[in-house]
């Protein structure tokens, strides 16, 4: 036991140890999982559609049971926890947002703290605080409905209401999947600026390359449920790796045909 | 209509009207507090909807008429006519407010259902918070038709001698009186009518952009 360690000294990191799940189907989904990520670090997750990252992603807030290996948050393995607080503790973004569509902008943001039984006007504050972090500004949009917004927009409250219990961890699964490139290089730009404020531990999954080198301090590819790769942005560019060397090759061809194809044209 | 046919029935066609409305509300009561909970308690474990769901179904299929007779020799039951009737209207109303919560709950953007349990909301605050007012305009629905349906199947239940507004409509058939029989069944049609626009102005008011 580690409860007498000094609880700000303790890593708040997630930490994968040899992290399996199996379908009761019998299918591998993820095999033998292991790394970690460091306090106040983000992550990306990479790797095909199908290849684990959405499962591994919910195995820290036991969405998903892994069957075998340990999840570790903050040092302390999650299958010990109590399931409500850990859930409570960690911030959830998706793609879809899931934001409650009967409550206010302002009600969706402070629903964690609605949960936990805070005072109203605690909640009223803290969601005014997190609209305006995520650059959303409370008097136009915190009485509005989500389907009300744009896309985009949705994303932003999406990441206040993860916010708003104030985690120390995000989990986040293709937040800006859903979004046009503009929308989505804006709402990358909002996320790094709020992250680097606040500090938060980030586990994100994505499909897209550039998203990870942008946002991330270290990128994971999955493969079949194999981690393939463990490493920071510019290693991973650079890989002679022929697994990452391929996953990096498929990004960016429509902008290496029209440079090399642009004399002819 | 002479104005005679009211003074003799008027009186009468109000008691009815009362009783009609107790027997439909009592059932209506009943049958909430039965599937609704029931309703919920599937879109837990679905593998038993299929099964529930068809017995609320089977029961409704039964003639009511049919129905009353068969509840007519039972102990407790057959003792008292309205205890009858109540039983036999709540039958035929649990399946569509069962069908209509189990699916109103089910029908929600599974999203939404993914981050109110990843957020660390309990069963409860889930089912409160999120689940019920998603599904309240689909329930009330069920609810509706539910009510629709009793009040007229209520009108049978004079054929065990139930009472309620079924009682006139007997009457005036056994006596050849047109002006019974309309005495019974226009009352019974505004009452469904009342209550349809009632309720339908509910679901209007809990329905959900989604």
């Amino acid at each position: 036991m580690n409860d007498h360690e000094d609880p700000s000294k303790t890593h708040a990191g997630i930490e994968f140890r040899d992290v399996s799940f199996r379908l009761p189907q019998g299918q591998l989904l993820l095999d033998g999982i292991s790394f970690a990520v460091a306090d106040g670090t983000t992550t990306a997750i990479l790797g095909r559609s199908g290849s684990g990252k959405t499962t591994l992603l919910r195995t820290v807030n036991r969405m998903v049971e892994a069957t075998s290996g340990s999840v570790l948050v903050g040092g302390k393995e999650v299958h010990e926890a109590n399931l409500i607080a850990l859930r409570r503790g960690i911030g959830y973004v998706i793609q879809e947002t899931g934001l409650f569509p009967h409550f206010s902008v302002e009600r969706n943001v402070g629903v964690v703290l609605e949960a936990e039984g805070r005072p109203r006007e605690e909640r009223r504050r803290r969601s005014r605080e997190l609209l305006e972090a995520v650059g959303l500004a409370p008097e136009s949009f915190a009485s509005r409905l989500p389907h009300q917004l744009s896309g985009g927009q949705r994303q932003r409250v999406g990441l206040a209401r993860a916010l708003a219990a104030e985690p120390r961890l995000l989990l986040m699964d293709e937040p800006f999947g859903a979004l046009d490139p503009l929308t989505r290089a804006e709402s990358q730009d909002m996320l790094r600026d709020v992250l680097r404020k606040l500090g938060k531990t980030v586990l994100l999954v994505t499909h897209d390359l550039d998203e990870a080198l942008y946002l991330a301090d270290r990128i994971v590819l999955l493969s079949g449920g194999k981690l393939i790769a463990n490493l920071a942005p510019q290693e991973f560019l650079l890989s002679k790796e022929p697994e990452i060397a391929g996953y990096v090759r498929a990004f960016h061809r429509g902008e290496r045909r029209a440079a090399s194809e642009g004399g002819r044209a | 209509m002479s104005g005679g046919f009211f003074t003799q029935y008027g009186g009468q066609i109000a008691n009815l009207t009362i009783e009609h409305l107790w027997l439909t509300g009592a059932a209506m009561l009943a049958a909430t507090a039965i599937a609704v909970p029931v309703g919920i308690a599937l879109t837990r474990s679905p593998r038993w909807a299929r099964p529930v769901i068809g017995i609320a179904n089977i029961l409704q299929t039964i003639p009511s008429l049919a129905l009353f007779g068969f509840l007519l020799p039972l102990p407790w039951l057959g003792e008292r006519a309205a205890r009858i009737a109540i039983v036999a209207l709540t039958a035929y109303a649990l399946l569509p407010i069962l069908r209509n919560t189990y699916a109103g709950i089910r029908g929600i953007d599974p999203a939404v259902v993914e981050v109110a349990r990843a957020l660390g909301l309990t069963d409860l605050q889930r089912l409160y918070m999120v689940e019920l007012p998603l599904a309240a305009s689909f329930i009330l629905a069920g609810l509706r038709t539910a009510t629709v349906t009793c009040v007229g199947i209520a009108t049978i239940a004079a054929a065990v001698g139930a009472g309620g507004l079924g009682e006139l409509i007997f009457r005036g058939v056994a006596s050849v009186d047109n002006r019974l029989v309309l005495a019974g069944a226009i009352p019974a049609a505004l009452l469904a009518l009342v209550a349809d626009g009632m309720l339908g102005i509910f679901e209007r008011l809990t329905a959900v952009k989604r």
